[in-house]
């Protein structure tokens, strides 16, 4: 098997630095904006971590180049196009919308879709079943009977 | 030695699980009743063996014998005793013991509280669990073995990973870890009953307990590691939705659909076999969280250091037990003849909701852990799965059940009349309308859509439940008798739904209304924020047990009254080198003030600050520390305890019978 | 047997399947999207000589490579001896790109260990790294004639992955006009 460690093999300067970092911004739309993107962007080499929340210097450097895009006037698609054309789908945690990526969205729609459906087939049946004339307290009762006899077996 | 005393108990320890697994499934099959009573010593046995095991790596631990890998990978002589202790499973082979330990634990509990259960069936359910554990054994024994020695001992070891220095994280796992393995026992008990044949509703009400105290467990387990993280990791976040997060979560909410499942299944001895599959489910899925944590599948922030082989091997046992089961599933679901007849609107059809709701949720969690690696295995590429997508598709499928939480109990068994419903109903949807609309404009800094339908679900959930307590007093009955004469269960119920209000209100608010900020501080400047003054007063070095620490220093007052002063630390752990955060938080049952320290900036003595205003961030917790009060008194509702003391009287009068 | 209840089964035999699938995938290894498109343009300092530039259209109508290193990634010493095995007696044009690192130490580095590059630009700090999709070191990428990347390997070069990739490749791309 081909396995490939990249925390071995490739070495990720993690140093001991912050992610506090005290960007100053002309205007809080873009502070609001910058949050979001920082929060929905991935740091490619950390575990499993977005820009906010990871001091890998990639993080810095992919956090500060947002802040700049950013404070120039870019869009937020303007900043994503920009880290996708370099990092790929990859950096995005909010998947763009493709076929290859269809199933995902529209998935939990669809077995929401089939649950409620297969309920309401189940249910129509059910209310059309004949039920033995039997109250719930008799059915406890003839199971409690029977487990008693199961019980005396051993 | 004892290195080695604990490794020779490890491997008795699987020839017990070998016994327990063997003899009492095959004795129940062909009807060899001094095969069956092996169950029971064995099981104990083999639980005596594991903690046999167990005690030795600690006593390792906590000497410091650095021959042992494990011990010398995970601790160090500088390590304060509690972390010693937690140490044991801080890493990949010792959780692996602790968790066979676990399975053990649970096992054994089964042979000691298990009089009201026939014993072929509990020999059935102790067999099933025997296998589980053999699985666990030779994986620990063959890839993973926590009491390999190393041919030249270190003078110190590597310490422990700072991350998990921490009391919070030390309680964590084995929370988890009983409530993943506790849903073993629901799932034995399934197995044993499609074993037997006897699928009726006496399997439902013998593992009801069982999957309650487990469910309750796993929900702390999750609660503790939410709040961990939300202090620990500095970045004031409670949910991630990490792949291994998912990995609990989704046998939570499956684990909850089978709570309620059961019900169904034990009253009115409906969803035979829906509640088998669930049953099965749940387990699986705690299986499934073992293979993602420990193959390396998927990267994650709490995985643990990974090799392939071990990954073969979990998948390989993850498709015994669980394929087997559903073979056997499928077998033996086709047999059941269900004749229970309900309407529409009925209790039945909304818990089957519930149930629906629940399954799809957890299907979806699944797909999004999974979808990376199944495009990644078509040949798609790489892509992420992240919090906005799970976000997005999480939350519409979460308000119909809050919906439903309250109304499902009000309905009656069988059928129950529409319209009735809807005036009983339509007081509290004006109630919950009002407050949706109105708590936020009175109180909210600003309007958001998100808190009025926060606002609006909570109160419905919470004045829905209220009334199944007044409707209890309604039967003749005064309110206070009424409350006297509810029984454990429909408190543990009531309790459970309102700690979904709680959560579902603290979700709503924290989310929408907290407040951040990233800051350059000079000692002596100050920030205000969500009305609140915070003053830095500078940074200073000191000194911990095994890290050196800075030590902030914030004052924070609100109209000039003084609110908290709080040391948010940066510390960095001798051995590691790892810089780790401790945030200094106030805590309040409306607000959290919350205040991390970043890396000195510049001569000045200024330093980089973030700072938090997060209202009613506690009430997530409080939440989920609500539901598990409600999953402790479903567990310990009497009836349990009377079936089994009628049993053991049943047994003695049978036995004096015999002797007389 | 009713067909239905073997569903559960059937779906989790094929979340099995991917399971097996994704254990012989590393999660981590992200392929670069730059395979096929036009190399990023890129001017900076030279590590040797500050007042001069390096700059990839110098490049234009070779077939090259551009390593990404730096002194503090232990695989980078590992593989020096390799790139500077390829420079010497494979002629391979390999310019390097200094990434966050201290000049001092980078000049003394190279000093004390040989330098196989044509030139080395000198980035501190991500300024042209980041256009080129980098997020660790070593990368190395393969340039053509029309300045397109052909080829990108993540971690060390070895003798290994020269034998058996990228010289044919490398053969195959001088071979085009």
């Amino acid at each position: 098997m081909r396995r490939f460690w990249l925390p071995l093999l490739l070495a990720v300067s993690f140093a001991a630095q912050g992610a506090i970092e005290a960007y100053r911004f002309d205007d809080p739309e873009k502070e609001a904006r910058y949050k979001v993107l920082i929060d929905e962007l991935r740091c490619l080499v950390c575990q499993n971590q977005n820009l906010a929340d990871s001091n890998a210097e990639l993080a810095q450097d992919m956090r500060r180049k947002t802040y700049e895009m950013v404070q120039q006037g870019a869009s937020n698609e303007e900043v994503v196009t920009f880290m996708v054309s370099r990092y790929g789908d990859f950096v995005l945690y909010r998947p763009p919308l493709r076929s290859s990526t269809a199933l995902l969205w529209v998935g939990p729609f669809i077995i929401f879709a089939i649950g409620v459906g297969v309920l309401i087939s189940f249910i129509r049946k059910r209310g059309r079943e004949r039920a033995p004339e039997l109250s719930p307290e008799q059915i406890a009762r003839a199971e409690q009977l029977l487990n008693q006899g199961k019980d005396r077996d051993q | 030695m004892i290195p080695e005393i604990g490794h020779l108990a490890l491997i008795l320890a699987l020839a017990m699980a070998l016994a327990q697994g063997l003899f009492p499934l095959i004795g129940a099959h062909r009807g060899i009743p001094s095969w069956v009573a092996m169950a029971k010593p064995a099981a104990q046995a083999h639980l005596l063996f594991m903690l046999v095991a167990y005690g030795c790596l600690t006593y390792a631990f906590l000497v410091h014998d650095f021959s042992v890998a494990y011990v010398a990978h995970n601790s160090n002589t500088q390590l304060p005793t509690l972390y010693l202790i937690s140490g044991v499973w801080g890493a990949h082979e010792g959780s692996l013991l602790f968790w066979a330990l676990t399975l053990a634990l649970w096992t054994g509990a089964v042979t000691f509280f298990s009089r009201s259960v026939p014993q072929v069936m509990v020999a059935r359910v102790v067999g099933v669990m025997g296998l589980v554990s053999v699985g666990f054994l030779l994986f620990m024994l063959l890839t993973s073995n926590p009491f390999d020695r190393l041919f030249n001992p270190p003078a110190e070891g590597r310490d422990l990973n700072p991350l998990l220095q921490d009391p919070g994280l030390a309680i964590h796992p084995p929370m988890l870890y009983m409530g993943y393995v506790g849903f073993s026992v629901a799932f034995a008990f399934a197995i044993a009953a499609m074993l037997g044949g006897r699928l009726d509703a006496a399997w439902a009400r013998w593992s009801r307990p069982w999957t309650s105290v487990a469910w309750v467990f796993l929900t702390l387990g999750i609660v503790l590691g939410s709040w961990w993280a939300y202090y620990e990791l500095g970045w004031g976040g409670w949910w991630f939705w990490d792949p291994v997060e998912n990995a609990s979560f989704m046998p939570w909410i499956v684990g909850t659909a089978l709570m309620h499942s059961l019900a169904v299944t034990e009253k009115r001895g409906a969803f035979k076999a829906w509640t088998v599959l669930l049953a099965i489910f749940a387990f699986s899925l705690s299986l499934l969280g073992t293979f993602l944590v420990r193959s390396g599948v998927l990267t994650s922030v709490h995985a643990f250091a990974t090799d392939p082989a071990r990954g073969v091997f979990i998948l390989l046992f993850l498709g015994v037990v669980v394929g087997g089961s559903l073979l056997l599933y499928s077998w033996r679901a086709a047999q059941i003849k269900s004749s229970v007849k309900f309407q529409l609107v009925s209790r039945e059809t909304g818990l089957l909701l519930n149930n629906v709701i629940l399954v799809v949720t957890a299907c979806s969690v699944l797909l999004g852990t999974l979808y990376p690696l199944m495009i990644d295995a078509l040949g798609g590429g790489k892509i992420s799965v992240g919090p906005p997508y799970f976000n997005s598709v999480f939350i519409p499928l979460t308000v119909p059940l809050a919906l439903l939480v309250g109304v499902g109990a009000l309905l009656r068994w069988k059928s129950d009349d529409a319209a009735a419903l809807a005036v009983r109903l339509l007081p509290h949807l004006l109630i919950s309308v009002v407050a949706g609309f109105g708590l936020p404009l009175i109180f909210a800094p600003s309007f958001s859509w998100g808190a009025v339908l926060g606002v609006f679900l909570a109160t419905w959930v919470l004045f829905t439940t209220l009334q199944w307590l007044r409707e209890r007093a309604g039967a003749g009955r005064g309110l206070w008798q009424a409350l006297r004469s509810t029984p454990r269960g429909g408190w543990g119920m009531v309790f459970g739904h309102l700690g979904i209000a709680v959560f579902v209100l603290g979700v709503a608010l924290t989310s929408i209304y907290s407040t951040e900020k990233d800051l350059r501080l000079e000692p002596g400047e100050n920030y205000s924020l969500g009305g609140y003054d915070f003053l830095f007063e500078g940074v200073d070095v000191t000194q911990g047990p095994n890290f050196t620490a800075n030590r902030g220093r914030v004052v924070i007052s609100r109209d000039g009254a003084h609110v908290a002063t709080l040391h948010p630390e940066k510390r960095v752990y001798a051995v590691q080198r790892m810089p780790m955060t401790e945030a200094g938080i106030d805590a309040g049952l409306f607000r959290d003030l919350f205040v991390a320290l970043g890396e000195p900036l510049g001569e000045e003595g200024a330093w980089a600050v973030r700072i938090y205003h997060k209202p009613f961030v506690r009430w997530i917790w409080l939440g989920g520390l609500f539901m598990s009060l409600g999953g402790l008194l479903a567990a310990s509702d009497r009836r349990y305890f009377k079936l089994a003391r009628k049993a053991r009287l049943t047994a003695d009068q049978a036995a004096a019978g015999a002797t007389a | 047997m009713k067909a239905r209840f073997l569903i559960p089964l059937g779906i989790f035999l094929v979340v099995v399947v991917f399971l097996a699938i994704g254990l012989t995938k590393d999660p981590r290894d992200v392929p670069s999207v730059l395979i096929n498109e036009k190399a990023p343009e890129f001017v900076l300092p030279d590590l040797l000589d500050p007042e001069k530039q390096v700059r990839s259209a110098d490049m234009r109508g070779r077939v090259w490579l551009l390593n990404v290193w730096g002194t503090w990634c232990p695989e980078c010493w590992r593989e020096h001896d390799f790139l500077k095995y390829l420079a010497k007696s494979e002629g391979v044009a390999i310019i390097g790109i200094d990434w966050r690192d201290e000049r001092g130490e980078a000049l003394a580095f190279l000093r004390n260990k040989g330098n196989p590059f044509l030139a080395v630009g000198f980035d501190p700090d991500s300024q042209a790294i980041m256009d080129w999709g980098v997020y660790g070191a070593p990368e190395t990428f393969l340039i053509d004639k029309k300045g397109f990347i052909r080829w990108k390997h993540t971690g060390a070069i070895t003798s290994q992955l020269w034998r058996e990739e990228l010289k044919a490749l490398m053969q195959r791309l001088e071979a085009e006009s």
